[in-house]
């Protein structure tokens, strides 16, 4: 019974780390509609990021992850000014490209920190873990969920209260109509790609705490990532949310029942037969275009 | 279409063709051996999952050339490595086994880490009758005659730490694996054995590999309370798992987890403050105290970096170019046939000690030790078996070891 009321905390934190990865993904694919393979990389330049930091301060984890939104923020505006603007509208070709994109970064990686692992120190104080109510909670998976929150909602009143985000809400819902009305659409093309990027290279720094860091660490997120935004529905805050929670607390029980091996087959037949039933994901952006 | 276009178009189907007739025609071409050269191929993962264990037995691999070069290399020739990548891919490992036999026409290969990457050249070189020098311990149960294998096999490694595990007073063991031969069959002969020695198994759990999520397999730990956890992850998973290990309260004193492969290079992955105090089975640890090691550790550092490690596979794969140069030397050429029957009972001074091949099953022989992951990312040993154990693929000389194989 502990066991099982241990699963609960574990459902959000496999959560916490969905929504962080894919979180980014929202506003590039969904919002974008550019399926960027490479964001993984951005998850991983993140990582790299809280490697070369640590040991300059006692606090370096925390000005890792600022730095790290900046740096992947601005490689994925490098991407998108230099190569993605010339594909919009090519989604298979842009696909082909950022997955080729991905494996220059990967190699890059590799030849400039090595193909072994690199070891990122963990703040003393994200040791350990406390147990409360015969439930085990440890810091590392609380600090992540409490980041998840946060980036949540820094997103949703960016997009909400912020000209900047109001202004990318209006280019994704119809972008003629938008670039009429005088909003300049290449320049918040390439902001939002920034924000998606950065965004991607936050989740980078948190999952140094709990993962390997090295040149293959976005292949092992980006499918995830993938499944959280289309299960959630293009472009929508709440279905990431939502989708995040469902496929955390789904992944944890059925792994807890089955194994892992069985659990990650479960998970991927529900989110098939649930793309059946609702192929648009959880929510969908009610517009008059026909995309 | 223009004609511009249908001349680039026309170049760019005729040019790997060209290439390819290029590398065929090699007039110089006759089993590796060409004028004063003596081509070998080294056959790793350089990218993928994999790539974070298996760049560092390259490493030691091209050391070995080098030296040897350096004293003169072996039948008066120098050693050309040919080096491919096997890229995590086990199919890639099969066709590029292939290119090596047949187009590069190398002597022999060294190569390979997974079992399945291993299960994948097996028919390739035992077709062409080439030789493979396979460095990574494993799960037994196999004998080629076409791969020599220098790691160990399970009555060197698998074995003695079960031995060491029950004389600690452990009862309760609960596995840990990545889901592909490898830890599935390790598990079936740490069940057989548990049978046999009263040891409860409170459960057995597989990943997938590049896994990184292990919050679930941890709390079920928790929940089982087993004395040991035996840990047959590979690669990068075992980064995830220790970090997550590491909060939920389960600590080497009460749980020490036993690892097999997790040595010097993975433990810096991991971060040693993450998995120090648990335990490791290998046959080598850069601390192993031998003159052939001092040797080893002070080269291997002056050529790739201070901060470098050396491990138990990576000194496997030093000694089998080792083997191997001394096998052809004995044979005095580098014919395939000849090579083997030179092999039997060829022994050298290794890093980890003497290490002898056996002529029967082309295994070597190999001291067990179990080691403790200290602080600093070294590993102590705690305990070695009294000298090099006899290898045993088969199992044979245990009884209770019958109906595995």
């Amino acid at each position: 019974m502990g066991a099982l009321a241990n699963q609960l905390p574990i459902g959000l934190s496999i959560a916490a780390v969905l929504l962080l990865i894919a979180l980014g993904l929202t506003f590039t694919f969904g919002q974008m509609g550019v399926i960027n393979m490479a964001h993984g990389e951005f998850i991983m330049a993140g990582a790299y990021t809280a490697y070369l930091l640590q040991g300059f301060t006692s606090q370096s984890f925390l000005i890792a992850l600022p730095v790290a939104f900046v740096v992947a923020g601005l490689m994925g505006l490098l991407l998108e000014w230099s190569l993605i603007r010339r594909f919009y509208g090519r989604p298979l070709d842009t696909l082909l490209l950022t997955w080729g994109v991905s494996l220059v970064l990967q190699q890059l990686a590799r030849d400039i920190f090595g193909a072994p692992n690199v070891q990122v120190t963990a703040p003393g104080w994200l040791v350990g873990g406390v147990d409360l109510l015969g439930v085990r909670l440890p810091y590392n998976r609380m600090f992540i969920i409490v980041l998840a929150v946060l980036c949540v909602v820094g997103v949703w009143v960016y997009l909400t209260k912020l000209p900047q985000g109001r202004r990318m809400r209006a280019v994704v819902q119809n972008r003629e109509l938008a670039g009429y009305s005088g909003i300049a659409t290449g320049r918040v093309d390439r902001f939002t790609f920034l924000l998606g990027s950065g965004l991607a290279g936050v989740a980078g720094v948190a999952l140094t705490l709990v993962g390997p860091v090295g040149p293959s660490l976005g292949t092992f997120y980006i499918v995830d990532a993938f499944l959280v935004v289309v299960a959630g529905g293009l472009g929508q805050l709440r279905g990431a949310v939502l989708a995040a929670l469902a496929l955390g607390f789904l992944n944890g029980y059925l792994e807890f029942w089955t194994d892992a091996s069985l659990a990650k087959v479960l998970v991927f037949v529900a989110i098939i037969a649930f793309l059946q039933v609702r192929p648009q994901g959880m929510f969908v952006l009610k517009g008059r275009t026909l995309v | 279409m223009r004609p511009r276009t249908l001349k680039r178009g026309l170049i760019a189907l005729l040019l790997p063709a060209l290439l390819a007739t290029a590398c065929v025609d090699d007039p110089s071409s006759n089993a590796g051996a060409s004028g004063d050269d003596i081509k070998v191929g080294i056959l790793h993962s350089l990218s993928g999952t994999m790539a974070i264990s298996e760049v560092t037995v390259r490493d030691a691999e091209l050391l070995a050339i080098e030296e040897i070069n350096a004293k003169g290399g072996v039948l008066g020739k120098k050693l050309v490595p040919v080096t491919e990548d096997g890229a995590s891919d086990w199919p890639t490992f099969a066709e590029k086994a292939q290119k090596l036999i047949s187009q590069d026409k190398v002597a022999t290969v060294f190569g390979g880490w997974t079992s399945a990457s291993r299960k994948a050249m097996l028919p390739v070189f035992e077709r062409n009758k080439a030789l493979l020098w396979y460095p990574v311990q494993y799960e037994g149960l196999e004998s080629s005659p076409y791969i020599f294998y220098t790691g160990a096999t399970t009555n060197q490694q698998i074995v003695p730490a079960l031995d060491y595990l029950a004389a600690q007073g452990k009862k309760k063991m609960f596995l840990v694996g990545s889901d592909y031969v490898f830890p599935r069959t390790a598990n079936k002969i740490i069940k057989a054995y548990a049978a046999a020695k009263g040891i409860e198994i409170a459960g057995e759990e597989y990943t997938p590999l590049g896994h990184t999520e292990y919050s679930t397999l941890v709390n079920k730990i928790a929940d089982a309370k087993p004395d040991a956890v035996f840990n047959t992850l590979n690669g990068d998973s075992n980064v995830a798992f220790f970090k997550q290990l590491r909060g939920s309260g389960i600590t080497p004193q009460t749980t020490p987890v036993v690892s097999v492969s997790v040595a010097e290079e993975e433990v810096k992955g991991i971060g040693p403050e993450n998995v120090a105090g648990h335990l490791v089975a290998w046959n080598y640890y850069q601390t192993t105290t031998t003159p052939a090691n001092d040797a080893f550790v002070k080269a291997f550092k002056a050529k790739y970096g201070a901060d470098k490690v050396t491990s138990d596979p990576m000194e496997a794969g030093y000694n089998a170019v080792y083997l191997w140069a001394a096998a052809v030397a004995k044979a005095g050429t580098v014919e395939v046939e000849a090579v083997k029957k030179a092999a039997g009972g060829i022994s050298i001074e290794a890093p980890e000690g003497t290490t002898t091949i056996d002529g029967e099953n082309q295994h070597v022989a190999k001291t067990a030790r179990i080691g403790l992951v200290q602080a600093d990312g070294q590993i102590k040993e705690v305990w070695s078996s009294p000298g090099p154990i006899k290898p045993d693929p088969y199992l044979k000389s245990y009884d209770w070891a019958g109906g595995l194989s």
